[in-house]
Protein backbone atom coordinates (compact mmCIF):
# COMPACT_ATOMS: atom_id res chain seq x y z
CA UNK A 1 0.00 0.00 0.00
CA UNK A 2 1.19 3.63 -1.02
CA UNK A 3 -0.12 5.65 1.56
CA UNK A 4 2.67 7.89 2.34
CA UNK A 5 3.44 8.43 -1.82
CA UNK A 6 3.88 11.93 -2.37
CA UNK A 7 0.91 13.44 -4.71
CA UNK A 8 1.98 12.72 -8.48
CA UNK A 9 -1.08 14.32 -9.96
CA UNK A 10 -0.66 18.50 -10.68
CA UNK A 11 -4.36 19.08 -9.74
CA UNK A 12 -5.31 21.55 -7.24
CA UNK A 13 -5.26 19.47 -3.76
CA UNK A 14 -7.72 21.28 -1.31
CA UNK A 15 -9.45 18.02 -0.52
CA UNK A 16 -8.60 18.05 3.38
CA UNK A 17 -12.12 19.69 4.49
CA UNK A 18 -13.20 17.02 5.67
CA UNK A 19 -10.57 16.14 7.93
CA UNK A 20 -9.78 18.54 10.40
CA UNK A 21 -6.01 19.97 10.40
CA UNK A 22 -3.95 20.43 13.22
CA UNK A 23 -1.48 18.33 15.13
CA UNK A 24 -3.93 16.26 17.14
CA UNK A 25 -7.39 15.29 15.62
CA UNK A 26 -10.66 14.29 17.78
CA UNK A 27 -13.02 11.87 16.66
CA UNK A 28 -16.05 13.18 15.63
CA UNK A 29 -17.80 9.64 16.82
CA UNK A 30 -16.44 8.84 20.27
CA UNK A 31 -14.47 12.12 21.24
CA UNK A 32 -10.87 10.07 21.45
CA UNK A 33 -7.55 12.31 20.70
CA UNK A 34 -4.98 10.79 18.35
CA UNK A 35 -1.99 12.47 16.82
CA UNK A 36 -3.27 13.51 13.38
CA UNK A 37 0.43 11.53 11.97
CA UNK A 38 -1.07 8.23 13.39
CA UNK A 39 -4.34 8.96 12.00
CA UNK A 40 -2.93 9.36 8.51
CA UNK A 41 -1.28 6.14 8.90
CA UNK A 42 -4.57 4.41 10.46
CA UNK A 43 -6.23 5.66 7.10
CA UNK A 44 -8.14 8.45 8.89
CA UNK A 45 -9.78 5.10 10.80
CA UNK A 46 -10.65 5.80 14.65
CA UNK A 47 -8.29 3.89 16.97
CA UNK A 48 -10.47 3.70 19.70
CA UNK A 49 -14.15 3.15 17.97
CA UNK A 50 -13.44 2.63 14.40
CA UNK A 51 -15.50 5.52 13.08
CA UNK A 52 -14.00 6.13 9.44
CA UNK A 53 -13.19 9.75 8.30
CA UNK A 54 -14.66 11.07 5.64
CA UNK A 55 -11.83 11.18 3.05
CA UNK A 56 -10.62 12.67 -0.27
CA UNK A 57 -11.31 10.76 -3.68
CA UNK A 58 -7.87 10.57 -4.07
CA UNK A 59 -6.91 8.74 -0.81
CA UNK A 60 -9.11 6.10 -1.87
CA UNK A 61 -7.30 5.74 -5.53
CA UNK A 62 -4.41 5.78 -3.09
CA UNK A 63 -5.50 3.05 -0.85
CA UNK A 64 -7.41 0.97 -3.89
CA UNK A 65 -5.20 1.46 -6.99
CA UNK A 66 -1.99 -0.27 -7.58
CA UNK A 67 1.10 2.66 -6.88
CA UNK A 68 -2.08 4.77 -6.40
CA UNK A 69 -1.82 5.08 -10.34
CA UNK A 70 -5.46 6.05 -12.13
CA UNK A 71 -5.21 7.15 -15.98
CA UNK A 72 -7.89 9.85 -15.78
CA UNK A 73 -10.62 9.87 -18.90
CA UNK A 74 -13.00 12.18 -19.22
CA UNK A 75 -11.88 15.07 -17.08
CA UNK A 76 -12.93 18.23 -19.01
CA UNK A 77 -16.46 17.30 -19.26
CA UNK A 78 -18.07 20.04 -17.33
CA UNK A 79 -21.98 20.66 -16.31
CA UNK A 80 -24.06 22.87 -18.74
CA UNK A 81 -27.32 24.71 -16.90
CA UNK A 82 -30.03 23.22 -18.51
CA UNK A 83 -33.19 24.72 -16.35
CA UNK A 84 -31.12 28.02 -16.06
CA UNK A 85 -31.80 27.02 -12.92
CA UNK A 86 -32.02 29.47 -9.70
CA UNK A 87 -32.60 29.36 -6.15
CA UNK A 88 -30.57 31.45 -3.49
CA UNK A 89 -27.58 31.17 -6.48
CA UNK A 90 -27.65 30.24 -10.08
CA UNK A 91 -26.55 27.29 -10.95
CA UNK A 92 -23.27 28.00 -13.10
CA UNK A 93 -22.15 29.73 -9.59
CA UNK A 94 -22.83 26.97 -7.74
CA UNK A 95 -20.97 25.17 -10.27
CA UNK A 96 -17.85 27.48 -10.05
CA UNK A 97 -17.78 27.85 -6.27
CA UNK A 98 -17.60 23.74 -6.03
CA UNK A 99 -14.99 23.86 -8.57
CA UNK A 100 -12.88 25.99 -6.80
CA UNK A 101 -13.47 24.74 -3.42
CA UNK A 102 -12.25 20.97 -4.63
CA UNK A 103 -10.02 21.46 -7.24
CA UNK A 104 -12.40 19.34 -9.46
CA UNK A 105 -14.26 20.11 -12.63
CA UNK A 106 -17.14 17.37 -11.11
CA UNK A 107 -18.65 15.28 -8.54
CA UNK A 108 -16.79 12.34 -9.82
CA UNK A 109 -13.19 11.08 -11.36
CA UNK A 110 -13.22 8.14 -13.68
CA UNK A 111 -10.55 6.26 -15.43
CA UNK A 112 -8.56 3.11 -15.72
CA UNK A 113 -5.98 1.47 -13.53
CA UNK A 114 -5.16 -2.08 -11.56
CA UNK A 115 -5.91 -3.57 -8.41
CA UNK A 116 -3.65 -6.10 -7.43
CA UNK A 117 -2.72 -6.66 -11.43
CA UNK A 118 -6.34 -6.65 -12.40
CA UNK A 119 -6.95 -4.18 -15.05
CA UNK A 120 -10.16 -2.19 -13.74
CA UNK A 121 -12.34 0.41 -14.89
CA UNK A 122 -13.08 3.00 -12.27
CA UNK A 123 -15.22 5.72 -10.52
CA UNK A 124 -15.07 7.61 -7.45
CA UNK A 125 -17.70 10.67 -6.31
CA UNK A 126 -16.48 13.52 -4.63
CA UNK A 127 -18.45 14.13 -1.73
CA UNK A 128 -17.40 17.83 -1.32
CA UNK A 129 -18.69 18.63 -5.13
CA UNK A 130 -22.51 19.91 -4.25
CA UNK A 131 -22.63 17.08 -1.72
CA UNK A 132 -21.22 14.28 -4.48
CA UNK A 133 -24.77 14.94 -6.29
CA UNK A 134 -25.28 13.55 -9.65
CA UNK A 135 -26.79 15.42 -12.65
CA UNK A 136 -25.60 15.12 -16.20
CA UNK A 137 -22.33 15.23 -15.90
CA UNK A 138 -21.33 12.79 -12.87
CA UNK A 139 -24.31 10.34 -14.75
CA UNK A 140 -22.30 10.60 -18.32
CA UNK A 141 -18.67 9.98 -16.78
CA UNK A 142 -20.43 6.80 -14.68
CA UNK A 143 -21.79 5.51 -17.88
CA UNK A 144 -18.59 5.94 -19.87
CA UNK A 145 -16.98 3.89 -17.21
CA UNK A 146 -19.14 1.08 -17.80
CA UNK A 147 -18.66 1.72 -21.36
CA UNK A 148 -14.90 1.13 -20.41
CA UNK A 149 -15.95 -2.38 -18.49
CA UNK A 150 -17.72 -3.49 -21.65
CA UNK A 151 -15.41 -2.47 -24.06
CA UNK A 152 -12.21 -3.74 -22.80
CA UNK A 153 -14.05 -6.57 -20.72
CA UNK A 154 -12.22 -5.46 -17.80
CA UNK A 155 -14.22 -5.49 -14.26
CA UNK A 156 -15.98 -1.97 -13.09
CA UNK A 157 -15.59 -1.03 -9.30
CA UNK A 158 -17.13 2.48 -8.04
CA UNK A 159 -16.88 3.54 -4.76
CA UNK A 160 -20.03 5.62 -4.47
CA UNK A 161 -20.63 8.76 -2.08
CA UNK A 162 -23.84 11.11 -2.59
CA UNK A 163 -26.65 12.83 -1.65
CA UNK A 164 -28.49 11.67 -4.72
CA UNK A 165 -29.38 13.63 -7.83
CA UNK A 166 -28.79 16.93 -8.45
CA UNK A 167 -32.13 18.79 -8.12
CA UNK A 168 -30.42 22.03 -9.99
CA UNK A 169 -30.56 19.66 -13.40
CA UNK A 170 -34.57 18.14 -13.16
CA UNK A 171 -35.29 15.53 -14.77
CA UNK A 172 -32.07 15.44 -16.37
CA UNK A 173 -30.67 14.35 -13.58
CA UNK A 174 -32.99 11.50 -12.75
CA UNK A 175 -32.20 10.00 -16.17
CA UNK A 176 -29.27 9.65 -15.45
CA UNK A 177 -30.17 6.64 -12.91
CA UNK A 178 -31.85 5.15 -16.21
CA UNK A 179 -28.98 6.27 -17.93
CA UNK A 180 -26.37 4.37 -15.99
CA UNK A 181 -28.76 0.97 -14.94
CA UNK A 182 -29.68 0.53 -18.52
CA UNK A 183 -26.04 0.14 -19.33
CA UNK A 184 -24.97 -1.95 -15.89
CA UNK A 185 -27.68 -4.33 -17.21
CA UNK A 186 -25.52 -5.00 -20.36
CA UNK A 187 -22.03 -5.76 -18.31
CA UNK A 188 -24.07 -7.85 -16.36
CA UNK A 189 -25.27 -9.96 -19.41
CA UNK A 190 -21.43 -10.05 -20.57
CA UNK A 191 -20.63 -11.21 -17.24
CA UNK A 192 -18.82 -8.13 -16.32
CA UNK A 193 -17.61 -8.18 -12.60
CA UNK A 194 -19.28 -4.73 -10.88
CA UNK A 195 -17.77 -4.15 -7.19
CA UNK A 196 -20.25 -1.38 -5.44
CA UNK A 197 -18.27 0.21 -2.93
CA UNK A 198 -20.53 2.66 -0.18
CA UNK A 199 -19.15 5.14 1.93
CA UNK A 200 -20.69 7.36 3.77
CA UNK A 201 -23.40 8.73 2.84
CA UNK A 202 -25.00 6.99 -0.10
CA UNK A 203 -28.51 7.70 -0.16
CA UNK A 204 -31.26 8.61 -2.95
CA UNK A 205 -30.72 8.72 -6.36
CA UNK A 206 -27.51 6.92 -6.44
CA UNK A 207 -28.39 4.48 -4.19
CA UNK A 208 -31.27 4.16 -6.00
CA UNK A 209 -29.72 3.01 -9.36
CA UNK A 210 -25.93 2.01 -9.80
CA UNK A 211 -24.81 1.97 -6.04
CA UNK A 212 -27.56 -1.05 -5.60
CA UNK A 213 -26.45 -2.82 -8.73
CA UNK A 214 -22.95 -4.19 -8.03
CA UNK A 215 -22.54 -7.76 -8.33
CA UNK A 216 -20.89 -7.67 -5.10
CA UNK A 217 -21.64 -4.59 -2.53
CA UNK A 218 -19.81 -3.35 -0.12
CA UNK A 219 -19.91 -0.80 2.32
CA UNK A 220 -17.70 1.10 4.91
CA UNK A 221 -18.27 0.76 8.84
CA UNK A 222 -20.98 2.83 10.19
CA UNK A 223 -22.00 4.91 6.70
CA UNK A 224 -25.33 6.31 6.11
CA UNK A 225 -27.03 4.65 3.53
CA UNK A 226 -30.93 4.79 2.49
CA UNK A 227 -33.41 5.48 -0.12
CA UNK A 228 -34.94 8.41 1.80
CA UNK A 229 -32.91 10.84 3.90
CA UNK A 230 -33.46 10.12 7.33
CA UNK A 231 -35.31 13.61 8.35
CA UNK A 232 -37.56 13.40 5.45
CA UNK A 233 -39.02 9.79 7.02
CA UNK A 234 -38.71 10.97 10.53
CA UNK A 235 -41.20 13.85 9.27
CA UNK A 236 -43.21 11.60 7.36
CA UNK A 237 -43.91 8.93 9.90
CA UNK A 238 -43.83 11.51 12.78
CA UNK A 239 -41.87 9.70 15.27
CA UNK A 240 -37.93 9.35 16.03
CA UNK A 241 -36.25 6.58 14.39
CA UNK A 242 -34.54 3.47 15.74
CA UNK A 243 -30.99 3.41 16.44
CA UNK A 244 -28.21 2.62 13.44
CA UNK A 245 -31.71 3.07 10.96
CA UNK A 246 -29.61 3.30 8.08
CA UNK A 247 -26.28 2.46 8.64
CA UNK A 248 -24.43 0.08 7.20
CA UNK A 249 -24.73 -2.53 9.74
CA UNK A 250 -28.64 -2.09 9.47
CA UNK A 251 -28.45 -2.51 5.74
CA UNK A 252 -26.03 -5.70 6.55
CA UNK A 253 -28.22 -6.96 8.73
CA UNK A 254 -31.45 -6.33 6.19
CA UNK A 255 -29.62 -8.49 3.65
CA UNK A 256 -28.99 -5.44 1.09
CA UNK A 257 -25.12 -5.19 1.14
CA UNK A 258 -22.95 -8.25 1.54
CA UNK A 259 -20.15 -6.85 3.56
CA UNK A 260 -19.04 -4.22 5.68
CA UNK A 261 -15.05 -3.75 4.79
CA UNK A 262 -12.96 -2.07 7.02
CA UNK A 263 -10.87 0.77 5.23
CA UNK A 264 -7.59 -1.23 5.60
CA UNK A 265 -8.62 -4.25 4.48
CA UNK A 266 -10.87 -2.66 0.99
CA UNK A 267 -8.40 -3.14 -1.44
CA UNK A 268 -7.79 -6.63 -0.58
CA UNK A 269 -11.36 -7.93 -0.26
CA UNK A 270 -12.02 -6.26 -3.82
CA UNK A 271 -8.98 -8.04 -4.92
CA UNK A 272 -9.69 -11.57 -3.28
CA UNK A 273 -13.39 -11.00 -5.23
CA UNK A 274 -12.21 -9.99 -8.87
CA UNK A 275 -9.97 -13.28 -8.46
CA UNK A 276 -13.30 -15.24 -8.54
CA UNK A 277 -15.35 -13.27 -10.79
CA UNK A 278 -12.70 -12.43 -13.41
CA UNK A 279 -10.45 -14.86 -14.70
CA UNK A 280 -8.82 -13.43 -18.45
CA UNK B 1 -72.08 21.74 -8.52
CA UNK B 2 -70.75 23.96 -6.23
CA UNK B 3 -69.90 22.05 -3.95
CA UNK B 4 -67.81 20.47 -6.17
CA UNK B 5 -63.89 20.26 -5.01
CA UNK B 6 -62.14 22.86 -7.29
CA UNK B 7 -59.09 24.70 -7.08
CA UNK B 8 -58.15 28.13 -6.17
CA UNK B 9 -57.73 29.30 -9.66
CA UNK B 10 -61.38 27.27 -10.68
CA UNK B 11 -63.37 29.28 -8.86
CA UNK B 12 -64.67 31.99 -11.55
CA UNK B 13 -65.33 29.29 -13.85
CA UNK B 14 -67.13 27.01 -11.10
CA UNK B 15 -69.14 29.94 -10.12
CA UNK B 16 -70.31 30.97 -13.71
CA UNK B 17 -71.09 27.33 -14.52
CA UNK B 18 -73.39 27.63 -11.38
CA UNK B 19 -75.06 30.87 -12.74
CA UNK B 20 -75.72 29.13 -15.99
CA UNK B 21 -77.00 26.06 -14.24
CA UNK B 22 -78.99 27.73 -12.22
CA UNK B 23 -80.71 30.19 -14.98
CA UNK B 24 -81.32 27.18 -16.95
CA UNK B 25 -83.60 25.85 -13.52
CA UNK B 26 -85.02 29.25 -13.32
CA UNK B 27 -86.29 29.00 -16.93
CA UNK B 28 -87.37 25.94 -16.83
CA UNK B 29 -89.13 26.53 -13.78
CA UNK B 30 -90.71 29.48 -14.29
CA UNK B 31 -91.00 28.27 -18.15
CA UNK B 32 -89.64 31.62 -19.36
CA UNK B 33 -87.32 31.78 -22.68
CA UNK B 34 -83.68 32.88 -21.57
CA UNK B 35 -81.87 30.80 -24.57
CA UNK B 36 -80.11 33.81 -25.89
CA UNK B 37 -78.84 34.94 -22.51
CA UNK B 38 -77.88 31.28 -21.53
CA UNK B 39 -75.69 31.17 -24.97
CA UNK B 40 -74.11 34.46 -24.53
CA UNK B 41 -72.99 33.19 -20.72
CA UNK B 42 -71.55 29.96 -22.00
CA UNK B 43 -69.49 31.69 -24.73
CA UNK B 44 -68.52 33.98 -21.70
CA UNK B 45 -67.61 30.55 -20.07
CA UNK B 46 -65.90 29.05 -23.00
CA UNK B 47 -63.49 32.38 -23.00
CA UNK B 48 -63.08 32.30 -19.35
CA UNK B 49 -62.15 28.75 -19.42
CA UNK B 50 -59.86 29.26 -22.22
CA UNK B 51 -58.01 32.62 -21.18
CA UNK B 52 -57.28 30.81 -17.76
CA UNK B 53 -55.95 27.25 -18.87
CA UNK B 54 -53.75 28.89 -21.50
CA UNK B 55 -51.91 31.08 -18.90
CA UNK B 56 -51.55 28.72 -15.88
CA UNK B 57 -48.39 28.87 -13.96
CA UNK B 58 -46.30 25.61 -13.53
CA UNK B 59 -47.52 25.46 -9.91
CA UNK B 60 -50.48 25.91 -10.85
CA UNK B 61 -50.19 22.75 -13.64
CA UNK B 62 -49.17 20.79 -10.66
CA UNK B 63 -51.74 21.54 -8.68
CA UNK B 64 -53.72 20.34 -11.53
CA UNK B 65 -52.34 16.94 -11.67
CA UNK B 66 -53.65 16.20 -7.98
CA UNK B 67 -57.17 17.40 -8.59
CA UNK B 68 -58.72 15.34 -6.25
CA UNK B 69 -61.61 14.78 -9.18
CA UNK B 70 -58.93 13.74 -11.67
CA UNK B 71 -58.91 10.25 -13.06
CA UNK B 72 -56.43 7.80 -11.85
CA UNK B 73 -54.62 4.74 -12.58
CA UNK B 74 -58.16 2.36 -11.86
CA UNK B 75 -60.29 4.72 -13.73
CA UNK B 76 -58.24 4.95 -17.03
CA UNK B 77 -57.97 1.54 -17.31
CA UNK B 78 -61.59 0.95 -16.86
CA UNK B 79 -62.29 3.32 -19.03
CA UNK B 80 -59.67 2.04 -21.52
CA UNK B 81 -59.62 -1.59 -21.65
CA UNK B 82 -61.80 -4.69 -21.83
CA UNK B 83 -61.73 -7.81 -19.30
CA UNK B 84 -59.38 -6.19 -16.86
CA UNK B 85 -58.02 -8.92 -14.41
CA UNK B 86 -56.00 -7.84 -11.58
CA UNK B 87 -52.50 -9.58 -10.49
CA UNK B 88 -51.83 -9.00 -6.66
CA UNK B 89 -48.34 -9.48 -4.35
CA UNK B 90 -45.17 -9.38 -4.65
CA UNK B 91 -44.52 -13.41 -3.79
CA UNK B 92 -42.12 -12.12 -1.34
CA UNK B 93 -43.63 -10.02 1.20
CA UNK B 94 -46.98 -8.53 1.08
CA UNK B 95 -49.36 -7.14 -1.70
CA UNK B 96 -48.55 -3.43 -2.19
CA UNK B 97 -52.40 -1.45 -2.72
CA UNK B 98 -50.64 1.81 -3.80
CA UNK B 99 -48.96 -0.37 -7.11
CA UNK B 100 -51.74 -2.29 -9.24
CA UNK B 101 -51.69 -3.92 -12.50
CA UNK B 102 -52.92 -7.06 -14.40
CA UNK B 103 -53.96 -8.11 -17.91
CA UNK B 104 -56.31 -6.56 -20.30
CA UNK B 105 -57.68 -6.07 -23.32
CA UNK B 106 -56.87 -2.42 -25.17
CA UNK B 107 -58.97 -2.48 -28.52
CA UNK B 108 -58.35 -6.17 -28.49
CA UNK B 109 -54.73 -6.32 -27.96
CA UNK B 110 -53.91 -7.90 -24.63
CA UNK B 111 -51.54 -5.84 -22.15
CA UNK B 112 -50.13 -5.61 -19.29
CA UNK B 113 -51.05 -2.69 -17.21
CA UNK B 114 -49.31 -1.55 -14.45
CA UNK B 115 -49.49 1.87 -12.51
CA UNK B 116 -49.54 3.13 -9.18
CA UNK B 117 -53.10 3.72 -7.60
CA UNK B 118 -54.35 6.67 -5.49
CA UNK B 119 -57.36 6.56 -3.14
CA UNK B 120 -60.40 9.26 -3.26
CA UNK B 121 -61.58 9.82 0.03
CA UNK B 122 -59.66 9.41 3.15
CA UNK B 123 -60.24 6.00 3.72
CA UNK B 124 -59.26 4.87 0.66
CA UNK B 125 -56.23 7.16 0.33
CA UNK B 126 -55.14 5.45 3.33
CA UNK B 127 -55.91 2.22 2.08
CA UNK B 128 -53.87 2.79 -1.11
CA UNK B 129 -51.06 4.58 0.62
CA UNK B 130 -51.82 7.87 -1.33
CA UNK B 131 -49.96 6.27 -4.28
CA UNK B 132 -46.73 5.98 -2.36
CA UNK B 133 -45.08 2.50 -3.03
CA UNK B 134 -43.47 0.80 -0.79
CA UNK B 135 -40.62 -2.32 -2.08
CA UNK B 136 -43.20 -4.95 -2.51
CA UNK B 137 -44.83 -2.83 -5.02
CA UNK B 138 -41.60 -2.33 -7.20
CA UNK B 139 -41.32 -5.51 -6.93
CA UNK B 140 -45.20 -6.81 -7.68
CA UNK B 141 -44.95 -4.52 -10.49
CA UNK B 142 -41.03 -6.59 -11.64
CA UNK B 143 -42.99 -9.38 -11.49
CA UNK B 144 -45.79 -8.28 -13.61
CA UNK B 145 -43.45 -7.27 -16.28
CA UNK B 146 -41.48 -10.54 -16.53
CA UNK B 147 -44.65 -12.15 -16.60
CA UNK B 148 -45.85 -10.28 -19.66
CA UNK B 149 -42.27 -10.92 -21.18
CA UNK B 150 -43.07 -14.65 -21.17
CA UNK B 151 -46.06 -14.59 -22.52
CA UNK B 152 -45.23 -12.16 -24.85
CA UNK B 153 -47.44 -9.38 -24.08
CA UNK B 154 -46.60 -5.47 -24.42
CA UNK B 155 -46.18 -3.50 -21.29
CA UNK B 156 -48.75 -0.21 -20.44
CA UNK B 157 -47.73 1.66 -17.47
CA UNK B 158 -49.44 4.40 -16.17
CA UNK B 159 -47.88 6.35 -13.87
CA UNK B 160 -49.46 8.97 -10.62
CA UNK B 161 -47.31 9.00 -7.60
CA UNK B 162 -46.46 11.86 -4.78
CA UNK B 163 -42.68 9.38 -4.21
CA UNK B 164 -42.14 5.86 -3.55
CA UNK B 165 -43.20 5.94 0.13
CA UNK B 166 -40.09 7.21 2.50
CA UNK B 167 -40.80 5.35 5.82
CA UNK B 168 -39.10 2.37 7.67
CA UNK B 169 -40.63 -0.70 6.46
CA UNK B 170 -39.65 0.97 3.27
CA UNK B 171 -35.84 1.30 4.30
CA UNK B 172 -36.20 -2.05 5.98
CA UNK B 173 -37.16 -3.84 2.62
CA UNK B 174 -34.78 -2.46 0.24
CA UNK B 175 -36.40 0.68 -0.98
CA UNK B 176 -33.69 2.04 -2.83
CA UNK B 177 -32.69 -1.82 -4.29
CA UNK B 178 -36.16 -2.05 -5.56
CA UNK B 179 -36.18 0.69 -7.49
CA UNK B 180 -32.94 0.06 -8.82
CA UNK B 181 -33.71 -3.68 -9.88
CA UNK B 182 -36.15 -2.38 -11.68
CA UNK B 183 -34.95 0.51 -13.70
CA UNK B 184 -32.08 -1.62 -14.73
CA UNK B 185 -34.80 -4.71 -15.65
CA UNK B 186 -37.13 -2.54 -17.24
CA UNK B 187 -34.08 -1.33 -19.98
CA UNK B 188 -33.95 -5.40 -21.37
CA UNK B 189 -37.42 -6.45 -20.86
CA UNK B 190 -38.18 -7.98 -24.30
CA UNK B 191 -41.88 -6.47 -24.98
CA UNK B 192 -42.72 -3.43 -25.75
CA UNK B 193 -42.99 -1.26 -22.80
CA UNK B 194 -45.36 2.48 -22.97
CA UNK B 195 -45.13 4.68 -20.26
CA UNK B 196 -48.08 7.60 -19.78
CA UNK B 197 -47.11 9.70 -16.95
CA UNK B 198 -50.95 10.93 -16.50
CA UNK B 199 -51.03 12.88 -13.02
CA UNK B 200 -47.83 13.01 -10.63
CA UNK B 201 -44.26 11.71 -11.60
CA UNK B 202 -42.06 11.86 -8.63
CA UNK B 203 -38.34 11.42 -9.02
CA UNK B 204 -37.76 7.67 -8.49
CA UNK B 205 -40.85 6.28 -7.48
CA UNK B 206 -41.82 7.00 -10.93
CA UNK B 207 -39.08 6.13 -12.72
CA UNK B 208 -39.26 2.59 -10.70
CA UNK B 209 -41.80 1.63 -13.20
CA UNK B 210 -40.89 4.75 -15.76
CA UNK B 211 -38.25 2.75 -18.21
CA UNK B 212 -39.81 2.09 -21.79
CA UNK B 213 -39.66 2.55 -25.21
CA UNK B 214 -41.62 5.72 -25.23
CA UNK B 215 -42.68 7.98 -22.80
CA UNK B 216 -46.20 10.25 -22.99
CA UNK B 217 -47.44 12.60 -20.46
CA UNK B 218 -50.71 14.38 -20.05
CA UNK B 219 -51.31 17.90 -20.33
CA UNK B 220 -51.08 18.71 -17.12
CA UNK B 221 -48.70 15.88 -15.44
CA UNK B 222 -45.49 16.76 -13.76
CA UNK B 223 -42.60 14.51 -13.39
CA UNK B 224 -39.16 15.64 -11.98
CA UNK B 225 -36.28 14.15 -9.79
CA UNK B 226 -38.04 15.49 -6.61
CA UNK B 227 -41.32 17.07 -5.78
CA UNK B 228 -41.82 21.10 -5.49
CA UNK B 229 -42.26 20.86 -1.77
CA UNK B 230 -39.45 18.64 -1.71
CA UNK B 231 -37.21 21.27 -3.55
CA UNK B 232 -38.60 24.33 -1.60
CA UNK B 233 -37.71 22.16 1.61
CA UNK B 234 -34.28 21.62 0.78
CA UNK B 235 -33.03 24.65 -1.20
CA UNK B 236 -35.20 27.38 -0.31
CA UNK B 237 -35.78 25.91 3.30
CA UNK B 238 -39.33 26.66 3.38
CA UNK B 239 -41.79 24.38 1.96
CA UNK B 240 -44.02 26.98 1.27
CA UNK B 241 -41.56 28.88 -1.30
CA UNK B 242 -43.29 25.53 -3.50
CA UNK B 243 -44.57 27.63 -6.20
CA UNK B 244 -40.77 29.03 -6.64
CA UNK B 245 -39.40 25.65 -7.21
CA UNK B 246 -42.04 24.71 -9.66
CA UNK B 247 -40.76 27.38 -11.92
CA UNK B 248 -37.48 26.20 -11.64
CA UNK B 249 -37.48 22.79 -11.77
CA UNK B 250 -39.38 22.97 -14.94
CA UNK B 251 -41.57 19.58 -14.60
CA UNK B 252 -44.45 20.21 -17.10
CA UNK B 253 -44.90 18.33 -19.94
CA UNK B 254 -43.89 21.54 -22.22
CA UNK B 255 -41.37 21.20 -20.44
CA UNK B 256 -40.43 18.08 -20.97
CA UNK B 257 -40.77 17.95 -24.38
CA UNK B 258 -38.91 20.87 -24.77
CA UNK B 259 -35.88 18.97 -22.81
CA UNK B 260 -36.03 15.73 -24.96
CA UNK B 261 -37.10 13.74 -22.40
CA UNK B 262 -40.43 12.86 -22.90
CA UNK B 263 -41.77 11.49 -26.81
CA UNK B 264 -45.64 13.05 -26.35
CA UNK B 265 -47.71 15.59 -24.41
CA UNK B 266 -51.21 13.89 -24.36
CA UNK B 267 -53.70 16.94 -24.89
CA UNK B 268 -56.39 17.01 -22.04
CA UNK B 269 -60.23 18.48 -22.76
CA UNK B 270 -60.63 21.94 -21.71
CA UNK B 271 -60.18 22.80 -18.19
CA UNK B 272 -58.29 18.87 -17.50
CA UNK B 273 -58.72 15.46 -17.31
CA UNK B 274 -61.19 16.18 -14.50
CA UNK B 275 -63.46 18.11 -16.59
CA UNK B 276 -64.21 15.49 -18.57
CA UNK B 277 -62.54 12.11 -17.65
CA UNK B 278 -64.40 9.70 -20.81
CA UNK B 279 -62.86 12.07 -23.35
CA UNK B 280 -59.39 11.83 -21.63
CA UNK B 281 -59.25 8.44 -21.44
CA UNK B 282 -60.31 7.91 -25.14
CA UNK B 283 -57.52 10.39 -25.67
CA UNK B 284 -54.96 8.43 -23.82
CA UNK B 285 -56.37 5.07 -25.29
CA UNK B 286 -55.92 6.27 -29.05
CA UNK B 287 -52.43 7.38 -28.50
CA UNK B 288 -51.47 3.86 -25.79
CA UNK B 289 -52.80 1.91 -29.22
CA UNK B 290 -51.69 4.24 -31.80
CA UNK B 291 -48.07 3.94 -30.16
CA UNK B 292 -48.65 0.32 -29.70
CA UNK B 293 -49.10 -0.71 -32.76
CA UNK B 294 -45.73 1.24 -33.89
CA UNK B 295 -43.71 -0.46 -30.99
CA UNK B 296 -45.25 -4.06 -32.04
CA UNK B 297 -44.08 -3.76 -36.14
CA UNK B 298 -40.60 -3.64 -34.82
CA UNK B 299 -38.13 -6.49 -34.24
CA UNK B 300 -37.78 -6.41 -30.88
CA UNK B 301 -33.93 -6.19 -30.75
CA UNK B 302 -34.28 -3.07 -32.53
CA UNK B 303 -36.61 -1.88 -29.74
CA UNK B 304 -33.52 -2.81 -26.90
CA UNK B 305 -31.43 -1.16 -28.78
CA UNK B 306 -33.12 1.90 -29.35
CA UNK B 307 -34.19 2.06 -25.91
CA UNK B 308 -30.87 2.04 -24.27
CA UNK B 309 -29.74 4.29 -27.19
CA UNK B 310 -32.40 6.88 -26.12
CA UNK B 311 -31.66 6.66 -22.15
CA UNK B 312 -27.85 6.69 -23.07
CA UNK B 313 -28.17 10.03 -24.62
CA UNK B 314 -29.82 11.80 -22.53
CA UNK B 315 -28.10 14.47 -19.88
CA UNK B 316 -26.61 18.18 -21.12
CA UNK B 317 -23.08 18.86 -20.49
CA UNK B 318 -19.96 20.47 -22.65
CA UNK B 319 -16.76 19.15 -22.90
Amino acid sequence: MTWFRKDKSGLARQEKKDIPEGLWTKCQSCGEVVYSRKMEELLWVCPNCDFHFRISSQKYIDLLLDDGALEQFDTTISSKDPLKFKDSKRYPDRIKQAQQKTGKVEGVTSGLGTIDGIPVSFAIMNFEFIGGSMGSVVGEKVARAIDRSIEREIPLVIVSCSGGARMQEGILSLMQMAKTSALLAILAEKKIPYISILTNPTTAGVMASYASLGDVILAEPKALLGFAGPRVIQQTIGEDLPEGFQSSEFFLEKGFVDRIVHRKELRDTVSRLLKFMWRR
Amino acid sequence: MDERVHLNFERPIIELEKKISDMKDFSVGEDIELSGEIASMEKKLAKLRQEIYSSLTRWQKVQLSRHPRRPYTLDYIRMMSQGFIELHGDRCFADDKALVGGFAYIDGQPVMFVGQQKGRDTKEKLFRNFGMAHPEGYRKALRLFQLAEKYDIPIVVLVDTPGAFPGIGAEERGQAEAIARNIREMSRIRVPIVIVIIGEGASGGALGIGVGDRVLMMEYAWYSVISPEGCAAILWRDAAKAPDAAEALKPTSDDLVALGIIDEVIKEPSSGAHNDPTVAANTVKQRIVETLRELMSKPIDDLLRERIEKYRHMGEFEE
